[in-house]
Parts: structure tokens; C-alpha cells; sequence
């Protein structure tokens, strides 16, 4: 299986608003895929079209080749860890791998176990009263006990304070490489974003703003700098995609699938955190670059 | 999936079993020794004739802790459908939804209609078998008392097993009640999405539901039988004059032992309701005169009843009719949990 | 056995910067011909990276001839850089040096120099990528 998720023309309408409109995307399976975008952009919605919680209203998806929820095998290959990691406040953690256990025929009692003994959670201890940071751990391992091929996670680390995000983080990364997983994450926290993705999906205002591998995103993105000109002035056939000026300098950023070669302006390279911000639309500071004798 | 539902509904389980077991003791003791007392009293196996017997004992018992077990067994049954409903049904989904844990199950692999069907079945199994145990449990405990009620002892306030308070509470029909307030209570619960509002609808229309269908439906269930005869002037017990034009209303007595009187009307040779109006005879005092006038009128009494003997066709009925209507709720549910994707 | 470290402020690529650090402690002799590099799970659990990233950066070692993988055991170190450049090290630190004092006698101040050499070896190093 060598795509994770197909959608064509997906749309998702409630009552009188599209929460998703005209998503077409092709994420490949093998790969850490991060869905990012501000609150209300229909990160939710996509996620939970993909696992079948919700039905589309225009448009198709696939995950793993097949129609997501369609039936118990479908449902096996697919992990979902959903927003604020729900878990059963009255059932114990025991209960809960006895529950995996009994939910999922392809259930790793073993590898739960051991997660269970790293984490040093008691498994008498009611999942109610544990810490956000613990019941997230708790509900990953749910998710990964049931040996899935795709992992989908909805903001897993948003309510969580930075060392429990950072352990979630390790142990997501861990069991990826360990599992073969393809996971599908989304965040509207960009800061961990390069160490941890290698495909990208920005989605704002309910619509895919941009979609691809990190690495052909951080190659074709450039940050032009140069004396106070208008878009015109720019090499030809690079898209543009934020632009700023001050009195004297004009600064663009621009996608371009060919190398910058018009000696009139400076391209610079552009990290993945400002890359997504600056598709995110707002007005975040572009990193300055250096006049310099080149 | 089974394991999860019986997890879920271990502690509801507890508490019904402890109840059921309690009020297995209380009746078994004083079931006992009810059963003896109907002997000494001479109704053992007596089918006919005993009339004077039964009504002895009927009062032996007034005003005794057997009263106050008759009605407490009543209202055990009245409640504990309401109860399921309540505690058992409305909560089922509704808090799974309410809770958010919902996109935890629904992500197993097991499908949504699996996890309906697993969680209706089970629990609306323990509903039916917690109001039968219960309901056979008074059921055997009154026996003496419906039986003496049957064969003609007096009626009292409340009356045989077949009159509409006493009914429901008997037989089968409590199951066919548990199912439905189950099944109402689910279905509400997955409309909604919150427990709360779904506990307060099913108590609401559950409550309407049994105040109406002994009304209107029961009596229609099965044709009831009808009798007429010559009126007795001297059996006549309700006698009204009112208003302007002398209006006039007689009825004779009705009894039906141990079985369920639907209506009893006076009517004339001509076949309708007797009005009057009420003659000079009637007005005065003298009530020779107007008993002769009365008796010169030729008029009829017409008796609708449900005979004792279709106590169980009733049962069946309702209960059947109770059942599909579960049944229809249940396939709304799993309908409605499935269109959510 | 090697520790890895991740500098997500240095601009430079996770993969390269894992590349890098192997070849530098090869280079001091604290990595040997035939030991074992972490597996990519130990270093995509500490590190809280994607292991992509990891089997990238072992690829690239094992195209430059640093170290082999071995399917089902782990990647395993097959040359060392000790003392193999160590002359070359102290050439270019006297010239860099000289450089430095060069800049100094310019007038610019420590910040300016160190603008200007980051600046210089990033473009180089992305002409060399392209």
C-alpha cells in the first residue's frame, strides 16, 4: 500500500457552513504526515472524514485503498487517537488493554504490556485520575497495541505541558520506526513540526492551501529580497505567495519548481516553520536575511 | 464487545441483583405464609362457589402488612420499568456521546452497528429478565389474592388482576414495558446526545405511554364481550335526576368476577342510552312509585366486559404489542448510529 | 555508542547534522571501525525525530563509505577519519586564523565576522547541494 490517504474533491458541510471544501490530496503511506492550520480550519473534520466518523457531502476519500470504517479489517489497519485523548474516566488502565484486547482481533497484548511498565502507569489506577500527559500516553498505546498500518492523531500534544509533549513525541517517533507506521497528525502547534514530519498539508479556511514532502517544499520555497519593486519585477513563473515592503526593500515569497538564477534578486532559503505561517496568512516576522557580498 | 458492555453495566448489574434479591427474600417469606392463610381460610383449589370465603379473606388481610405488600408489589412494578428506562436506556449512548469516548470505540475494530447491537441486546436482555423476575416473583406472591379477587370476593379499592391498575402489573406486560422504556430511553438518548434531557423525555412520554394505552388501547385488543338483559328495577343502585328537563340516569349493579367491566349502560326498548326524563313518580319521595314506573319502561342493561379468562390473551396482546415497538426503536437507534458517519 | 544531539536553531538540516555528528566523532576516535551506530528507533525515540530522517542520514553515510548496514542487525561503522585529515585540520586553522585577525584589522567587530562567515559557508554549502 503506497498511498496512506486519497481524497478527491472532499467536502464536508454542516447546517449552512462547509467546514471542508474541495480537498483533493494524496498522502503517501511510509511517512510522518502533518496537518496544520489555525483553529477552525477543518483539521477535525478531515480527520474524522478519514476515519469515518463522519460521512463526506461532496467528494471522495480513501484510506489504505478502502472506504474508511467500512468494516472490522478496515477498521483494524487504522489507529485514531482523537482531540483531548479520550479515554473511560471510571474504567482502570487494565481495563483499558482488556478492552483493546477484546475490540481488535490483531491486538498486541505484549507490546502493550511493556509500554504500560515503560510509562510506569499503575494499572489499577482509574484513567479519570490520571494526568493529561499519562491519559495521552494511555491513548496512543491503545492505538498502537492494535498494530495498525496508518495512525491518525487529532492534536494529541495541544492540551499538554512541554516535557509530557516532548515524551509523547519520543514515544510517537519511536514506535513509527519500530511499527512501520504511517501516521497522520494534526497540530496547530508548528514549532516541532521539521523533526518530526516529512509530508506537509496546510489547510486554512476550510481549504488544502499546500500539500507535499517537506523536503521538495523547503527546496521550491525561496524568500526574494531585493530594492522596493512590484510583483512584476519577480523571475518569471514563480508563484507568489506572501509579500511585504518596507520604504526601500521589497521581500517575496515565492514557489518556484525552478532554481532562482535573476542576479536582481537574493533568494534565501526559508524554514519550515515560517513557510507554514506564511500560508497561514499571517503577518509573522520573515526571517531577515543578510546583505552580503555573494 | 460483550466484555466492554458488561464491563460498562457491571455496576447497574449489582444493584439490580441485590435489589432482585431482596425483594426475592421479603416475598418468599411472606409469600409463605400468605399462600397458608388463603388454605385455613378454605380456598385451596376452589374454582366456584366460594364467593363468601374469598371475600373473608380479602378481609383478613385489609389493613395488615399483606395490603401494604400488595400495593408495595404494584408499585415495585410500576417503577421499575421507569427506572430501566431512566438509568438503563437513556444513558446508554447519550453519555458515550456526551463524553467524547464515542471516537474511542467507534476506532476499534469493531463496526458501529456491532457496537449497537451488542450494547442493545445485552442490556435490553437484562431489562426483560430483571422485570420478569421480578413480575413473576409478585406475580406468584399475589396469587391468593388475585385468585379470591376472581372468584367474586369483594373488590375493594383495587381490584383483580385483570382491572387496569393491577394489570401491568402482573403476567408478562411488565416485560413488554421494560423493553419498550429501554428501547425509548436509548433511542431518545442517541437523539439527543445528552443524558440528562433524554432521561427527562423518557420519563415523560413513558408515563403518557402507560396512561394511554389502558384507556384506549386495552380494552380494544380484544373484542370485548358484550351482554344484554332485562333491567332488575330492584338491582338498581344508581339512580340521578338533574337539570331542567329531569334528566334521568339508572343503572343496575354490574358484576363481573374477576373480570374487567368496560362499561354498563341502561338502554330502552328502542336501543338507545336511557335519558328519562324522570315523571312526577320519581321526583317525590315515594320510591315504590317510581320503581313500578321504572319497571314499565322495558328497559335494558347492556354489560361490556373482558371476561376473566382473557387475562393471558391480554397479556400476550399488550405485551407482543410493547415488544414491537421495542423492537422499532431498536432499529431507529441503530439507524441513527450509523448515520452519524 | 554514539549519542545524538539536535540543534533546531543551527539551520542546518536534522539529517546532515546527525551526519555530522558520526563523522566528527569519528574523527576523534570515539566512533570505530565495526561499532554500531544507534538503531533508528533508539534515535527517533530519544531525539523525538522522524525516523525518515535517520534512515536519510545513515544512507548518506553508507553512500560515502562510512558505514554498512547489516538487514535485521543494525548500521555498523566501516572506516574511521582519524588522523586521516588531522594535518589538513591545523593547515586550515592557522589560515583561518589569519583570516580572523584580517577582519579585525578591517574594523569589524565579532558579530559582523561571524555574520559574514555564516553567511559565505551556507551558500556554499547549498551550491554544493545543487
Amino acid at each position: 500500500m503506497t498511498t496512506a490517504v486519497e481524497a478527491r474533491g472532499l467536502g464536508r458541510q454542516y447546517g449552512g457552513r462547509w467546514a471542508l471544501t474541495d480537498c483533493s490530496l494524496t498522502i503517501p503511506a511510509g511517512h510522518v504526515c502533518g496537518l496544520v492550520g489555525p483553529n477552525g480550519a477543518g483539521k477535525t473534520t478531515l480527520l474524522n472524514l478519514a476515519t469515518g466518523m463522519l460521512a463526506p457531502t461532496t467528494g471522495t476519500i480513501s484510506v489504505l485503498g478502502g472506504v474508511p470504517a467500512s468494516g472490522p479489517e478496515q477498521l483494524a489497519r487504522v489507529g485514531y487517537v482523537a482531540q483531548d485523548t479520550p479515554t473511560y474516566a471510571g474504567l482502570s488502565v487494565a481495563d483499558h488493554l482488556r478492552f483493546g484486547a477484546h475490540m481488535n482481533p490483531h491486538w498486541d497484548a505484549g507490546l502493550a504490556r511493556k509500554r504500560i511498565e515503560q510509562l510506569k502507569l499503575d494499572p489499577k489506577q482509574k484513567a479519570g485520575k490520571l494526568s493529561g500527559g499519562q491519559r495521552a500516553q494511555l491513548a496512543l498505546t491503545l492505538a498502537l497495541a492494535k498494530r495498525p498500518e496508518l495512525l491518525i492523531l487529532d492534536e494529541p500534544i495541544a492540551s499538554l505541558d512541554p516535557l509530557a509533549r516532548r515524551e509523547f513525541l519520543q514515544t510517537l517517533m519511536a514506535a513509527t520506526a519500530e511499527q512501520e507506521l504511517s501516521v497522520l497528525m494534526s497540530s496547530h502547534l508548528v514549532a516541532d513540526l521539521e523533526r518530526v514530519t516529512d509530508y506537509l498539508v496546510v489547510l486554512v479556511g476550510s481549504r488544502v492551501q499546500v500539500a507535499g514532502e517537506v523536503d521538495d517544499l523547503l527546496a521550491s520555497h525561496h524568500l526574494l529580497t531585493g530594492p522596493v519593486r512590484d510583483a512584476s519585477a519577480l523571475p518569471a513563473g514563480v508563484e507568489v505567495i506572501t509579500e511585504s515592503k518596507t520604504g526601500r526593500q521589497s521581500t517575496y515569497l515565492v514557489r518556484s519548481t525552478a532554481p532562482i538564477s535573476d542576479p536582481s534578486w537574493v533568494a534565501d532559503s526559508i524554514d519550515l516553520e515560517d513557510l507554514v505561517l506564511a500560508y497561514m496568512g499571517g503577518a509573522t516576522a520573515v526571517r531577515p536575511t543578510l546583505a552580503s557580498a555573494r | 464487545m460483550t466484555w466492554m458492555t458488561w464491563r460498562q453495566f457491571r455496576a447497574q448489574a449489582i444493584v439490580a441483583g441485590a435489589l432482585i434479591a431482596v425483594i426475592a427474600v421479603v416475598l418468599l417469606v411472606s409469600g409463605l405464609k400468605l399462600a397458608s392463610a388463603a388454605n385455613a381460610a378454605g380456598l385451596s383449589g376452589c374454582h366456584a362457589g366460594c364467593a363468601a370465603d374469598a371475600s373473608n379473606f380479602i378481609d383478613s388481610l385489609r389493613g395488615g402488612i399483606y395490603q401494604m405488600l400488595f400495593y408495595g408489589g404494584i408499585g415495585i412494578l410500576y417503577l421499575a420499568p421507569a427506572l430501566i428506562g431512566l438509568f438503563w436506556g437513556a444513558p446508554l449512548i447519550a453519555r458515550e456521546l456526551e463524553a467524547g469516548t464515542y471516537r474511542l470505540s467507534w476506532s476499534q475494530s469493531v463496526t458501529r452497528t456491532r457496537w449497537t447491537v451488542a450494547k442493545l441486546g445485552i442490556v435490553g436482555l437484562a431489562a426483560v429478565v430483571t422485570a420478569g423476575l421480578i413480575s413473576l416473583m409478585v406475580s406468584w406472591w399475589a396469587s391468593p389474592i388475585d385468585d379470591a379477587l376472581s372468584l367474586g370476593g369483594t373488590n375493594g379499592p383495587v381490584g383483580n388482576r385483570l382491572s387496569p391498575l393491577v394489570f401491568a402489573a402482573r403476567g408478562v406486560a411488565p416485560l413488554g414495558y421494560a423493553a419498550f422504556a429501554f428501547a425509548l430511553g436509548v433511542t431518545l438518548g442517541v437523539v439527543f446526545r445528552r443524558t440528562l434531557p433524554a432521561m427527562a423525555l423518557t420519563l415523560a412520554v413513558f408515563a403518557a405511554v402507560q396512561v394511554l394505552v389502558p384507556t384506549f388501547v386495552r380494552p380494544h385488543l380484544i373484542q370485548p364481550d358484550q351482554v344484554t338483559r332485562p333491567l332488575n328495577p330492584a338491582a338498581i343502585d344508581t339512580l340521578e335526576i338533574s337539570g331542567p328537563d329531569a334528566q334521568m340516569t339508572v343503572l343496575a349493579s354490574a358484576n363481573v368476577p374477576g373480570g374487567w367491566l368496560l362499561s354498563n349502560q341502561t338502554i330502552t326498548p328502542a336501543g338507545h342510552v336511557f335519558t328519562g326524563p324522570a315523571t312526577q313518580a320519581c321526583i317525590g319521595p315515594n320510591s315504590t312509585a317510581c320503581t313500578n314506573w321504572i319497571g314499565s319502561q322495558h328497559l335494558r342493561q347492556q354489560v361490556t366486559y373482558q371476561p376473566a379468562s382473557r387475562f393471558w390473551p391480554l397479556q400476550w396482546a399488550e405485551t407482543g404489542i410493547y415488544l414491537a415497538l421495542a423492537a422499532g426503536l431498536g432499529l431507529i437507534c441503530g439507524w441513527r448510529v450509523r448515520r452519524r458517519a | 555508542m554514539i549519542e545524538f544531539h539536535l540543534d533546531t536553531r543551527s539551520g542546518v538540516a536534522p539529517y546532515l547534522q546527525l551526519i555530522q555528528q558520526v563523522r566528527q566523532a569519528l574523527r576523534l576516535g570515539l566512533l570505530q571501525e565495526g561499532d554500531q551506530l544507534p538503531t533508528v528507533k533508539e534515535v527517533s525515540g530519544a531525539l523525538a525525530i522522524n525516523p525518515n530522517t535517520v534512515l536519510k542520514a545513515y544512507r548518506e553515510l553508507e553512500y560515502e563509505g562510512l558505514a554498512a548496514a547489516r538487514p535485521g542487525i543494525g548500521t555498523f561503522v566501516t572506516k574511521t577519519l582519524a588522523g586521516e585529515s588531522l594535518a589538513a585540520h591545523e593547515q586550515l586553522s592557522a589560515d583561518l586564523l589569519a583570516w580572523y585577525r584580517k577582519a579585525r584589522q578591517a574594523g569589524l567587530d565579532g558579530e559582523s565576522i561571524d555574520a559574514i562567515y555564516q553567511q559565505t559557508i551556507r551558500s556554499a554549502v547549498q551550491e554544493e547541494r545543487v
